[in-house]
């Protein structure tokens, strides 16, 4: 069975997990609800931003986060400023740096709800005398569910699976910010294949089970 | 608030997009039903969505009944949930993630003031009771519209804007949906605005025309007298007609018959259910209405009326003019061939028979 260590890493990952998708949820919807509506030109650019964790390796995202949040980054000094310290090393660096690495993950299923939604929905609720914020909660959340479970599931998943980030921001101390995946290559360096098999069967298992959820789910509301 | 005396719906609107512009100064009757009328791109929607505040590039100024919803000059402009108005989309826009009972609630939840509507009035005005429980998927395409008014009634709007509600809809559902649209008609108090390019839907249901072409009012007046006048652009001329209120007036049982009375005489259709003393409207087309200098004698046509000329214009063909007749106050319109007016020696004032061909009631 799992050892203390691979359990904590376990329980480190799925707290890692929730905490993140928790903020992606609530940064990554105005993002996308701003995304889906606007006629802005800064659009393609922030989009962009959003997307690059897609196609970066996790070593240069960890790097300037790293440079960011580090004693001398602009984010590093204002921390420091505020009495928390630095964030690289911690779990709350980790957190940070999650959040930036599964962003797209959340952003682009909300921001393609939102958009398959359109402005029709919100309209009618206007004309019903829903102020905008009352149709947001009212019409827009119910209508997005799909979208937003999906964010939650891949945001989740993709938390979960992160590697690269993590050795950069978190480096490798147990219970803080030793998360599975870098347990199964501690495993493997030191050729304890056995424990590697568990952990890393177990993420597939659960990997393979997420997506399975995610792709049969059935076709929610249709707008007529 | 500002108090003024009027009744009216003061609108002066401007939107310009790359390729059209919509440039409109009205004023609406406070009550009744008005029709913006005129071919796709002719701004119609676009008007309405004025009216609505939903347009955010719309400027200008409207007034209803002496409130100001907007008026971008002085920097003031009410958002849509402010404005006590109904809106029909063209597609019932139900929302789908709630049963029909719910869709019709959520407006009436959000209006506090008295219910002068109730729903109650509504569900049974558009016949949809048996429907509230169901959820919008579950319904004809005629269903949901049904309860999309209900929804924009039950909210008991000052207001109430349709734009085309029919045009979604088959034959079938249309002809469904066209009694409760005159039921609205005879039992609200409230001002309607309606959109549509259909002459005889109009005909059917306005009290006031605006005719709008390429962003512009090109007529705007009572049913009777915009639809019978010559001077508008061809667009609309080669529909043209006029719309005749009448009362039923005689069955003649013999040759199935009913007669039909109005203001200046009265015509024979085919025997009709309706009761004597219904009211009902009809249109006559242009090109159903023929001259003739004496009481024609020795012809099948059924309907002759006495008229005098008042009006002679260019129709939709060089080889035809538009004759506009006054039959004892009730307005007519002939298309007859340029020879024939040479022929008949048709001028204004002259004193003929109009025979009439058809008729196309609307009830």
């Amino acid at each position: 069975m799992l050892s203390d260590v691979d359990l904590a890493a376990v329980w480190l990952t799925l707290k890692l997990a929730t905490i993140t998708t928790m903020i992606l949820l609530i940064v990554g919807t105005p993002i996308a609800w701003w995304l889906a509506r606007t006629g802005s030109k800064w659009k393609g650019v922030i989009g962009a931003v959003v997307a690059l964790p897609l196609v970066l390796p996790p070593t240069v995202l960890g790097f300037y986060l790293l440079i960011a949040l580090g004693p001398h980054g602009p984010v590093g000094q204002l921390t420091q400023f505020l009495g928390w310290g630095v964030l690289p090393f911690t779990f709350a660096g980790l957190v940070v740096a999650s959040v930036f690495y599964s962003m797209p993950f959340v952003v682009q299923p909300l921001q393609q709800a939102f958009e398959a939604i359109g402005s029709r929905p919100l309209e009618v609720a206007a004309t019903l005398r829903a102020s905008p914020w009352d149709a947001f909660f009212t019409v827009v959340l119910p209508l997005a569910k799909p979208g937003f479970i999906t964010a939650a599931i891949l945001g989740f998943a993709h938390t979960v699976g992160e590697f690269g980030v993590v050795l950069m921001i978190g480096g490798n101390i147990p219970e803080k910010t030793r998360v599975v995946s870098v347990q199964i290559y501690d495993h493997v360096e030191a050729l304890e294949y056995a424990e590697a098999h568990l952990l890393a069967g177990g993420m597939l298992l659960f990997s393979f089970f997420v997506l399975l959820a995610l792709y049969s789910r059935k076709g929610a509301h249709t707008w007529k | 608030m500002e108090i003024t005396p009027d009744s009216t719906i003061q609108a002066r609107f401007q939107v310009i997009w790359p390729g059209f512009t919509l440039d409109v100064d009205l004023e609406l009757p406070g009550r009744g039903v008005t029709a913006l009328f005129g071919h796709s791109g002719s701004g119609k929607t676009t008007l309405l969505r004025c009216l609505a505040g939903l347009e955010q590039h719309g400027q200008g100024v409207l007034r209803f009944k002496g409130d100001i919803w907007q008026d971008n000059g002085r920097g003031i402009f009410r958002p849509t949930h402010q404005r006590p108005l109904g809106y029909v989309f063209q597609e019932a826009s139900l929302f789908p993630h709630l049963s029909v009972r719910k869709n019709l609630d959520y407006g009436r939840k959000r209006v506090n003031s008295g219910h002068k509507v109730s729903l109650d009035h509504a569900v049974e005005l558009l016949g949809i009771g048996h429907l509230l429980n169901r959820t919008p998927d579950r319904l004809s395409g005629g269903e949901r519209q049904r309860v999309a008014i209900a929804r924009a009634l039950a909210t008991s709007p000052e207001l109430l804007l349709m734009d085309e509600p029919l045009a979604a809809l088959d034959l079938k559902r249309k002809t469904e949906i066209l009694p409760y649209l005159e039921r609205l008609h005879d039992e609200l108090k409230i001002p309607v605005c309606y959109v549509s390019h259909l002459p005889d839907e109009v005909a059917r249901l306005a009290d006031y025309v605006v005719l709008l072409a390429e962003g512009r009012v090109v007529a705007a007046g009572g049913l009777r007298e915009t639809l019978a006048r010559l001077d508008l652009p061809t667009a609309f001329t080669e529909d043209a007609g006029v719309v005749i209120e009448a009362v039923v007036a005689e069955h003649d049982e013999r040759y199935h018959l009913t007669r039909l009375d109005f203001p200046g005489g009265s015509i024979f259709v085919a025997q009709r259910r309706e009761t004597i003393g219904y009211k009902l409207r009809f249109r006559v087309h242009a090109r159903d209405v023929s001259l003739a200098l004496t009481r024609a004698e020795g012809t099948s046509i059924v309907n002759l009326l006495p008229a005098t000329v008042t009006e002679i214009a260019d129709a939709d063909t060089p080889a035809h003019v538009l004759v506009r007749l006054n039959a004892d106050g009730t307005p007519l319109i002939a298309r007859i061939t340029r020879r024939s007016l040479d022929h008949l020696n048709v001028v204004l004032g002259k004193s003929l028979w109009a025979q009439i061909k058809a008729v196309a009631l609307l009830t």
